[in-house]
């Protein structure tokens, strides 16, 4: 399907981690028993009245600036009518035609080539309940339960330009946001707890046409691997459908994971008709000059600078300065394993390699790895010293990772220490030697290969233990 | 001057979940009108360098801090529910 191009932008809702909901005191903690956070402001209670939490508005602020975006010197919240038992007041309060912010864009990097993604709009609004569909076995369709919890938690909402042209790209946007949003410290970014959460509006016509074709809306991707392979199904239906002559019905499709298929919500959504105006129970915001400064000198370094100095500081290459970076807990890592160890590029390899293949086995963040920096800045110092090779201490890290022992520990207990004594390893290269008459022979004869045998059964004798280089240097000498 | 048509006071209705009678349907879409009509005066005024009002009262930024205050006690809270299950509110199926 070659010949079709997608237009994709996206809409980021991400719940932000204040204390406190949006418009009242309770709290906005995680994981507590249904219905246990609420009070009349937020269950819509006759005769309440919000206030705005000003942590909302500065976190908002935070994002909306890394973004590149325009602050509104006014804006202010509307009422968003619509009908939903997660929705106790009937409207969501949330931001219409004069959002917080507007106008900023975002750098991806996808195959090595960098874009700006625009941003059309950041805006806050409330979160709405939880709805549980009960009774499918015994009963089905009978009833919804309704947990109100998160009902008025903050949450922003950003949509994309329609720049995005693949699903590899809307996988990078998502993925840079995510780390802007975390480098803030603004959101969890939980998108298995649903505070981070992520709609798509997808179309697709013939490449090199300017004209947009009839766009679908999809939801329902739970995760970033679901919202590239909701994007990919759709871009191939799509196209099918416009390659046989049809046309596209503008609707809202769902991701269903299990059949990874998008399946029309046909009915189930009627037409947009929210009627909004303006929450008379909130007055306006006037975001001036000195508010959006103090909250500029608050911002931390962002991804891409760190990116930049990672390069530049610790001389590593544009690929690990990029990888290590992605993240703010590797980066916080990395930096801290730095503190106990010099070789930035060694630090790095470890990183991308063996210790982020053990947190993926594992579902763990570098803050949780059993294995702290400054444990795995002696091991790196035990290879330095010879104490172990470094073929070894991938197994001792392992065995780190899965015990949470030091690195000198796991070496004495399983005995692991390289055998640097030229001696003792001389006895090994001459049993090998006396064992392979053959290979010695070809070896002497030029042929480069077998000296790779030979130093392979060394190591073999001795279960990885001799010094490699020891044994190269012995077994040359041998052979000469 | 019909400003506002009887389908678009059925539909309005519908989005309010009101179930009108005929009658009813009829009354509104005259009131309605009456009251629309009363508005249109509103556009006989030039308002070109006139900033739009978001809000009647002359104040902004009223905030507050980001603290936990205590809710409703569990049972409170759904005290007014029409109906529950294990500490939810429960309503018909919504699919
Ligand atoms: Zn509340």
């Amino acid at each position: 399907m070659a010949e079709y191009e997608a237009v994709i932008g996206l809409e980021v809702h991400v719940e932000l981690k204040t204390a406190s909901k949006a418009f009242c005191g309770c709290s906005t903690a995680f994981g507590a028993a249904p219905n246990t956070h609420i009070c009349p402001v937020c269950l819509g209670l006759p005769g309440v009245l919000p206030v705005i939490n000003r942590k909302m508005v500065d976190y908002a602020l935070k994002v909306a600036l890394a973004l590149n975006c325009r602050i509104a010197p006014h804006c202010k919240f509307d009422r968003k009518n619509y009908y939903y038992p997660d929705l106790p007041k009937n409207y969501q309060i949330s931001q219409y035609d004069l959002p917080l912010a507007t106008d900023g864009y975002l750098e991806v990097e996808v195959d090595g080539r960098r874009r700006r993604i625009g941003i059309i709009r950041v805006h806050m609004e409330e979160d709405a309940g939880k709805l549980i569909h009960e009774g499918e076995a015994l009963n089905p369709g009978a009833y919804s339960l309704v947990d109100l919890n998160r009902t008025g938690v903050p949450l922003l909402e950003i949509v994309s330009a329609p720049d995005i042209h693949s699903p590899e790209e809307a996988y990078a946007y998502l993925t840079s946001l995510k780390a802007i949003l975390q480098y803030l410290d603004v959101s969890d970014c939980k998108m298995e707890e649903g505070s981070l959460r992520c709609d798509a509006n997808i179309s697709v016509r013939p490449r090199g046409s300017e004209v947009l074709g009839t766009k679908t809306e999809l939801k329902n991707m739970n995760s970033f691997r679901a919202l590239q392979r909701a994007l990919a199904y759709e871009i191939e239906r799509q196209s099918e459908i416009l390659a046989r002559g049809g046309r596209i019905k503008q609707e809202t499709r769902a991701w269903d994971e299990s059949r990874g298929v998008t399946v029309s919500l046909r009915g189930k959504e009627e037409a947009h008709d929210y009627r909004y105006f303006p929450e008379p129970d909130l007055v306006p915001l006037a975001i001036g000059e000195d508010w959006i400064n103090r909250i500029r000198e608050e911002l931390p370094e962002l991804p891409a600078e760190r990116r930049r100095r990672f390069q530049e500081q610790y001389g590593l290459p544009p690929y690990d300065a990029a990888v290590l970076t992605a993240s703010k807990s590797m980066a916080d890592y990395f930096e801290a394993c730095l503190g106990h160890y010099r070789e930035a590029k060694t630090v790095s390899n470890w990183l991308m390699g063996d210790f982020s293949r053990l947190l993926n086995a594992h579902g763990l963040e570098p803050e949780q790895a059993p294995v702290r920096p400054q444990d795995l800045a002696e091991l790196l110092t035990l290879i330095d010293e010879g104490t172990i090779s470094g073929k070894i201490a991938k197994t001792v890290f392992e065995e780190m990772f899965l015990t949470g022992k030091k690195a000198r520990t796991v070496v004495e207990e399983k005995g692991l220490v390289q055998i640097s004594d030229e001696a003792a390893v001389l006895a090994v290269v001459e049993e090998v030697l006396a064992a392979h008459p053959g290979p010695a022979a070809d070896y002497r004869a030029g042929k480069e290969k077998a000296l790779g045998f030979l130093v392979g059964q060394v190591m073999k004798a001795t279960r990885g233990k001799a010094n490699p280089a020891l044994v190269n240097k012995l077994l040359k000498e041998r052979l000469e | 001057m019909v400003i506002i048509s009887r389908e678009e006071v059925e539909h309005v209705a519908w989005l309010a979940r009101l179930e009108l009678t005929e009658e009813e349907k009829e009354a509104y879409t005259h009131q309605l009108n009456a009251i629309l009509d009363f508005m249109q005066q509103l556009n006989e005024l030039d308002t070109t360098n006139v900033e739009p009002m978001a809000h009647v009262l002359p104040l902004v930024n009223v905030l507050r801090e980001d603290e936990v205050k205590p809710g409703l006690p569990h049972e409170e809270a759904l005290a007014g529910a029409p109906d529950q299950d294990r500490g939810q509110f429960r309503v018909p199926k919504i699919v």
